[in-house]
């Protein structure tokens, strides 16, 4: 690690010795990332501008039965609820799941053995898994092998499927085995972040390991934790492609009402009001005014966990 | 300090003093574990191996479904149940066994059936026999590797060809039209994605003042947060239209497009990973070229990045992964025609988009459904393999600074 001295004598370096190709590629490298920052701020302005106009409480809350085009009559509100509840049923599943794992790789397992090995590989392959994988994935095991299993124990002889279709616990399970990767890396760096000593001195009074961790290790790493799902929601409301197939439903004209109900979808309402509207100029503004929503519940959400990892880091290195 | 789960793959960081978390694990357990936490620490255990379980689970469950096509157990042709026909006459000396198997009953529905019912369906197979489409294509079967792999001359084509086409009367399944799609798209996306990343993760990491950089790396990173189905729906209404403005190409929607799209995503997947890369080169590299006498640019273009080129491969290898199996842009921004061409201004369809479009039509455990699934198990395949590739190269990376090699 270097002391800021010696970075700042680096910077001196820079201005002391003008050498034009180093000039330009400096220039060039700098365009490039001034470049990405400008579609990122054209994307976000061009959103706002177009977007903004068109919230309205009617439009955030009211419902959508009627004419889900139009734009005097449509409303997100079922859409906002839908996805809300699926992003937190998913939160209830993979947080203690992803907590656990973090806890284990950190605290418990040996850096080079093959478990450890392996979980990790486990876990950087989970992340690299093509979203629509694990749409066909909720499909093949949550709808059709565990949905299906449940329809012949317990509604033998009902012609309709109660658990084996589409449904709001589905897509959240789905979700919820997509983000795992997100939990359990967010988790661990915070755990990795907690100063060494602090379960030395736990165990030197005495504790028991399992009692460090509980009582000392977890408490501090909570911040972290908090990180790791607030990521895990914002990818998760943003994706469509996992629930296309295990629980977003086109159009409903009421809210679901249990665990096996499908849902309306804002990520996915995006997706029907961009490519199914019978006439795209009309609904424009549901269309932005849609994006901004998915956008802002995103975006906050990124925003906040980038903030509380920030703080984090700059209070544990003075911990450390 | 990612939004995504890819780009933490590079290790996580390690703060000031890490070293001693390995002394941590081999520390004296403290007070020996109480039988009741001994089984909370191996229930700790158990839940951990969640994530290999899911992996397994994936593969077992999607290529459950793909199974027949693998195995060669599926028949799309459409006259093979018709290929023996009974003339009703015969109904009387056809063993009982034969005569079920040839009307594809069970037992107990054989069984319950009297005679004439039997004979009704007899006359019903006969009767679909000539209602088959009277194409010679009609009795193939398109299941068949040498059909989903090589070009066919279907009848009305003058040459043969590779055709996607499931929902006709004929159900064609020639997947290299879509592995052109997706192949075209994500090439477009890299060439785009990659020179910008690469260039931003030397510049935020190496040229940039130390206070520039604190919030360039999240403001770039903030890009992760766009959640791809609004990439793809400004993709489909702003951009589309203000490139054919620009460059002027006929069909309004192509793998331009989607490509460029696509870079959108996969930059700040490129970006993180390069750039935890070139970080992760110790300071005393480019401050020993900066003592020689060397400008920054050269001790980042000449030190750094050679140091951190198995990370920069890793990223690219990645962001490859992460292109070819993204779903909601190119279903919105490509076209989804399934045209094979060298141009990247014709629309094209790609694997994933095919799945997403057609899964919620077909039949469930039918032929187009399998197909589907099976394209699932080789983006599976694919993505398993870049990121195995990507692994990899981390690894290197990590030897090479760590002096093993």
């Amino acid at each position: 690690m270097s002391t800021p001295r010696l970075t700042q004598a680096g910077a001196r370096f820079r201005t002391g010795h003008f050498e034009p190709v180093s000039f330009f590629c400096t220039g060039l490298t700098g365009a490039a990332t001034l470049l990405i920052l400008a579609m990122l701020a054209l994307i976000l302005v061009n959103i706002a501008w177009h977007g903004a106009g068109g919230l309205s409480p009617r439009f955030m809350f009211g419902s959508a039965d009627r004419d889900m085009f139009d734009v005097n009559k449509a409303g997100v509100g079922p859409m906002i609820l839908g996805t809300a509840a699926r992003v937190i049923l998913m939160t209830i599943f993979v947080i203690p799941v992803g907590v656990t794992t973090a806890i284990y790789l950190t605290e418990y397992a040996q850096a080079g053995a093959l478990t450890t090995r392996v979980i990790r590989a486990a876990v950087n392959n989970l992340a690299g898994v093509p979203s629509i994988v694990f749409g066909l994935f909720g499909l093949g095991f949550f709808i059709s092998a565990i949905g299906g299993t449940l329809d012949n124990l317990l509604y033998a002889g009902n012609p309709q499927p109660v658990w084996g279709k589409p449904a709001l616990i589905w897509a959240s399970m789905t979700l919820a085995v997509m983000t795992l990767p997100v939990v359990i890396v967010a988790t661990e760096e915070s755990l990795r972040a907690i100063p060494v000593g602090l379960r030395e001195a736990s165990l030197a009074l005495g504790a028991t390991k399992l009692q460090t961790v509980l009582r000392i290790v977890l408490p501090q790493a909570l911040p972290g934790i908090l990180t790791g799902g607030i990521l895990a929601v914002s990818r998760a409301a943003g994706e469509v492609a996992p629930i296309l197939f295990t629980g977003a439903a086109y159009y409903m004209a009421s809210l679901p009402r249990s665990l096996t109900d499908q849902f309306m979808d804002l990520a996915y309402h995006v997706f029907v009001l961009s490519t199914q509207s019978p006439d795209i100029e009309k609904s424009r503004p549901i269309l932005y005014g849609t994006v901004v929503v998915l956008l802002l519940l995103t975006f906050a959400l990124n925003l906040v966990a980038i903030l509380i990892r920030a703080r984090v880091r700059r209070s544990l290195r003075q911990l450390g | 300090m990612q939004s995504d789960g890819a780009p933490a793959r590079l290790m996580p960081k390690t703060p000031p003093g890490a070293r001693r978390s390995v002394g941590w694990m081999g520390l004296a357990r403290g007070h020996r574990a109480k039988p009741g936490e001994w089984l909370v620490e191996k229930a700790i255990l158990l839940v951990s191996f969640t994530a290999i379980l899911m992996i397994f689970l994936i593969f077992l469950f999607v290529g459950r479904e793909a199974w027949p096509i693998f195995a060669g157990t599926m028949n799309s042709s459409l006259a093979r149940e018709f290929q023996d026909i009974i003339p009703v006459e015969d109904m009387a000396r056809t063993p009982a066994e034969r005569l079920r198997q040839y009307l594809g009953l069970t037992r107990e529905q054989f069984a319950a059936m009297d005679h004439e019912t039997k004979r009704d369906l007899m006359q019903l197979r006969i009767e679909a026999r000539e209602q088959a489409p009277d194409d010679k294509d009609a009795l193939i079967n398109t299941t068949e590797w040498r059909y989903i792999l090589g070009p066919y001359q279907w009848t009305g084509y003058d040459k043969p060809e590779y055709i996607w086409q499931p929902v006709s009367q004929i159900h064609k399944y020639n997947i290299v039209p879509l592995l052109v799609g997706s192949l075209k798209a994500t090439a477009m996306a890299l060439l785009f994605a990659v020179p910008l990343a690469i260039g931003a993760a030397i510049y935020v990491s190496q040229l940039a003042s130390p206070r520039t950089r604190e919030w360039l790396k999240p403001a770039v990173e903030l890009l992760a947060g766009v959640p791809s189905v609004v990439m793809g729906f400004f993709a489909l209404i702003v951009l589309a239209s203000l490139l054919q403005a620009v460059f002027g190409y006929a069909s309004r929607l192509n793998a331009f497009v989607a490509g460029i799209a696509l870079g959108l995503a996969v930059i700040p997947v490129v970006f993180s990973i390069a750039e935890d890369a070139l970080t992760s080169v110790p300071r005393s590299f480019s401050e020993a070229a900066l003592a020689l006498g060397s400008t920054r640019w050269q001790a980042a273009w000449q030190i750094v990045l050679p140091a951190a080129l198995p990370g920069v491969f890793a990223a690219v290898v990645l962001g490859f992964g992460r292109a070819i199996g993204e779903t909601m842009i190119v279903l919105m921004a490509s076209g989804n025609a399934t045209i094979i061409s060298w141009s990247l201004f014709d629309s094209v369809r790609t694997l994933t988009a095919t799945i997403a479009a057609e899964l919620a039509e077909t039949v469930v455990g039918g032929h187009h459904y399998r197909m589907l699934f099976m394209l699932g198990v080789l983006l599976f395949a694919v993505t398993f393999l870049s990121n195995l590739a990507g692994d990899i190269f981390i690894h290197r990376l990590k030897a090479r600074l760590e002096g093993r090699r």
